[in-house]
């Protein structure tokens, strides 16, 4: 392991922020980890970093203790939020200041800098004031200031945080296919499941200080670990069940499981692509109360009796009108027993 | 370092002559205060010393807060100039603005020449004098600030339903009271310890303490006295400062800081114009008359008269030709100010950081406290008590820039604190993420940004050492004296061409100060030379 945390806890006034956590990131691995705001992922960057004094605990680079090691001496980049550019500095000073930190000759500190505005694909802005860049622009300067010195881990805070969504999405992409390629270690922090998922190789989902679950995207994507983590993924079909052998009771009736799945009092999600819709006379009689256009599909809220509000998704052009009776039926194939 | 400074250099010569003062026979007699204020006139001086530093902090604030605005929203030609301008009073001896208001509202005067108006018998010359010498400090310490203020805060609170007053007053004004507030106490403090200018201006009626210390001390030699009303000087001043330490430490906050060369534009509408014009106007009337009836006076003898005496060792006046007294001046000023920016400096940056204990913010007030006691009170506690072992001082050059760079210090600390403290703390932490050392974050991203705060402080404290006179005068040697001793010295002896060379020495002074503040505004626009 590159970077390992072991029990690493911080306090502010009494509230662990960061409690007792243990996260490992190998070489040339992406973690993102994924958290609401206040779950702690911010300190846990700035532990690393050092940045932040742990209270309890150990942050291990390289195999050292970095207890008393001084965050300009670990030799870890990080991004900031707000990227953070020196206001009084050009491009190329923002790029060059890590070389210069590290007393790098200036026409090696040059060539550098021109590599990686290259790289950010910025090619001949080292002149531009920061002050006149996009936001987007920032971003890869920011990007490309912290990758300048070699950091053997970078960490990015909020990376894609206050751009646009297009912007945000293709970034993403880019940043994979460039730390791919570079062989960089990333330690990303982001509330964004999006960005998380199409960035990292392996997900870090974060609650009140504590780690909920770790696996890569498609782990977690398909079995989170708790309601949690599933709320956390937008998944709203949660419900508390009893399960048995084939079959749940659930608020909204019995709901096939998918073999072997374990049983008694479990925490069940539905996923709205296995909640399907049948005429009115057969199935769990609902009524559609809301429906909302997602681009590729259609969320239709359901309501029966007063069980919890059930969310399906449907085919633009199958799609009922609020106010509509419809029947559901369900699909074991996409329900999941947590925990 | 700083502490050390402050002990060696303030309150040691302080305490000699507060113990010289209230110790007799060997034994402490304390019981003088009391017997000290029981006297109605003392009294009367202390109820006069408040209520005119009120009056004339008020009246500083009315008039200079509407030029503070100007000079840091509004865009016009001839700005450079006009901030040199305007701080040029403030940096001229108290002996030259008082002698400067007397040509103009006195006897003989302007004002009596042509309407027969005479203000130097009451107070409102005292107050128009005060707001004269401290227009320029509302300015530069609110001005400063509020140049580097975001516009868009403020455009931010007109989105959400503020009338513009109202957004102004929300959003603005509370990111400017600490200035405010510092400029504020930084005015009551100089007219609280006024001294100069109330000797000329208020005749036999109008005395405040610091006047009433110096006469103790150099017409009565009742030194038990003096030492009683500095002792009341200086709780009445601590108080002042406690409070307003205590104040400032509740309001601060990070503030978003723009460069300032974004923010200034040129004024839109009549209102906006109405306002320029206005401050304009009371710039000329308040700053500029005096000064220009000043120089029209140093010319009033044929051919450069006055300015050519100045060249001649005659009269006896000095050991050398006045003219001389620039050299020193201006070397002796060289060498305050860069004790008075290391000492200040280093005292402004520990008193940033975010662990800095107790003690370290109880020295934030105690910084101030060379303004509070009067420079009266310095230069002689220097006199007596840096002349024996183990300080024997008395002989060497550097006791003047030190004396000097007492009172220039906190102008050092105020100008640089604001700006140090709103330095955004995760800019520092992305220099480190860098691998900066805290000495390089310091000078990389805290240096640049504060860059222009110091060359104001610096040219602050230039200016002060240039005036400086209560101290000066008791340590200067006879035959090195600076500009403000030799002015003071020459207006001390009867005639016309005394008074003459006086005004003409006044004019050099006020040019050489205006000179060294022109050369620090273009310093503080030139942005090359970043590595």
């Amino acid at each position: 392991m590159l970077l390992s945390l072991e029990g690493a806890t911080v306090r502010f006034g009494g509230r662990a922020v960061l409690d007792a956590v243990d996260l490992g990131v190998a070489e040339h691995e992406i973690v993102c980890v994924l958290g609401p705001s206040g779950s702690g992922k911010s300190t846990l960057l700035r532990a690393v970093a050092g940045l932040q004094p742990l209270d309890a605990g150990r942050v291990v680079l390289d195999g050292r203790d970095q207890a008393g090691v001084p965050a300009h001496r670990r030799g870890v980049g990080l991004m900031f939020q707000d990227h953070q550019l020196f206001p009084q500095r050009d491009v190329a000073g923002n790029v060059a200041f890590g070389l210069r930190m590290r007393a790098e000759p200036k026409p090696q500190r040059a060539a550098r800098v021109q590599e990686l505005l290259d790289l950010v694909g910025l090619p001949g802005a080292g002149r531009r004031a920061v002050a006149a860049l996009s936001g987007g622009e920032q971003q890869r300067v920011a990007l490309a200031r912290a990758l300048a010195p070699s950091p053997r881990l970078l960490m990015l805070d909020e990376p894609l945080g206050q751009l646009d969504r297009s912007l945000r999405e293709r970034l993403v992409v880019e940043l994979r296919e460039l730390f791919g390629r570079l062989g960089t270690t990333v330690l990303a922090v982001t509330h964004d499941q999006g960005e998380a998922f199409a960035l990292a190789d392996r997900v870090v989902v974060m609650r009140d200080g504590r780690i909920a679950q770790s696996g890569t995207p498609l782990e977690v994507w398909q079995r989170p670990a708790d309601a949690f983590v599933a709320r956390f993924l937008g998944f709203e079909n949660v419900v508390e069940a009893t399960v048995g052998a084939e079959a749940a009771d659930t608020p909204w009736g019995k709901v096939p499981v998918p073999e072997g799945a374990p049983q008694g009092t479990r925490t069940l999600l539905v996923r709205p692509a296995g909640v399907r819709l049948v005429p009115a006379d057969s199935g769990l009689p609902c009524t559609v109360t809301a429906r909302t256009f997602k681009g590729t599909h259609v969320a239709v809220h359901l309501q029966f009796e007063d069980a919890p509000r059930l969310e399906a998704a449907c085919a633009l052009r199958t799609a009922p009108e609020v106010g509509g009776e419809v029947g559901v039926e369900f699909d074991p194939a996409e329900i999941v027993v947590l925990g | 370092m700083p502490v050390a400074f402050f002990a060696v250099f303030f309150a040691y010569p302080v305490a000699a002559i507060v113990a010289r003062g209230l110790k007799a026979d060997g034994g402490w007699h304390l019981g003088r205060i009391g017997e000290v204020l029981a006297q109605s006139d003392v009294r009367h001086v202390l109820w006069f010393t408040t209520w005119q530093a009120l009056v004339s902090t008020a009246l500083t604030l009315v008039v200079a807060l509407p030029g503070a605005y100007v000079f840091a929203r509004f865009d016009f030609p001839g700005k450079q100039v006009l901030r040199a301008v305007v701080t040029v009073p403030f940096v001229l001896p108290t002996v030259v603005v008082g002698t400067a208001f007397l040509a103009l509202v006195g006897r003989g005067g302007l004002l009596d020449e042509l309407w027969g108006v005479r203000l130097d018998t009451t107070v409102w010359a005292i107050l128009l004098a005060h707001v004269f010498f401290n227009y320029a400090v509302v300015v530069r310490t609110v001005g400063g600030l509020w140049a580097q203020l975001d516009p868009r805060q403020e455009e931010a609170a007109r989105m959400l339903g503020a009338s513009p007053l109202r957004a102004w007053r929300r959003v603005t004004l509370p990111a400017l009271a600490p200035a405010v507030a510092a400029a504020a106490l930084m005015v009551f403090l100089f007219t609280f310890t006024s001294f100069g200018v109330v000797q000329i201006l208020g005749g036999p009626t109008f005395s405040t303490l610091e006047v009433e210390i110096y006469r103790q001390t150099s017409e009565i030699f009742d030194l038990s006295t003096a030492a009683v009303l500095t002792l009341i000087q200086f709780v009445a001043v601590g108080a002042i400062l406690a409070v307003h330490a205590w104040t400032v430490r509740r309001r601060e906050t990070a503030l978003r800081l723009v460069d300032a060369s974004v923010t200034a534009r040129r004024p839109r509408g009549a209102g906006q114009w109405a306002l320029l014009g206005g401050v304009l106007v009371s710039v000329v009337l308040l700053l500029v008359l005096p000064l220009a009836v000043l120089v029209q006076r140093s010319l009033d003898a044929p051919g450069f008269g006055y300015y050519r005496a100045l060249t001649r060792q005659d009269g006896g006046v000095f050991l050398v030709p006045p003219i001389e007294a620039i050299g020193n001046s201006l070397s002796y000023a060289v060498a305050a100010t860069l004790i008075a920016v290391l000492i200040g400096g280093l005292a402004a940056v520990a008193l940033t950081r975010r662990d800095a204990g107790r003690f370290v913010r109880g020295f934030d007030a105690l910084l101030m406290l060379p303004l509070g006691v009067s420079a009266v009170t310095v230069g002689f506690g220097f006199l007596i008590s840096l002349d024996e072992p183990p300080l024997d001082l008395r002989s060497s050059w550097i006791l003047v820039p030190l004396a000097q760079a007492l009172v220039g210090v906190p102008f050092v600390v105020r100008t640089m604190l604001p700006v140090l403290r709103a330095v955004d703390v995760r800019l520092r932490e992305a220099a480190s993420m860098l691998g900066a050392s805290p000495w390089r974050v310091w000078r990389e991203v805290d240096l640049p940004m504060v860059r222009r705060a110091l060359l104001i402080a610096a040219g602050f404290a230039f200016a002060v050492s240039l005036g400086e006179f209560g101290a000066t005068v008791f340590i200067a040697r006879p035959d090195r004296p600076t500009l403000p001793v030799a002015v003071a010295r020459l207006l001390g002896r009867p005639g016309d061409l005394n008074y003459g060379q006086a005004m003409a020495l006044s004019t050099m002074l006020m040019v050489v100060c205006a000179v060294a503040l022109l050369v620090l505004e273009r310093l503080r626009t030139d942005r090359t030379g970043e590595f």
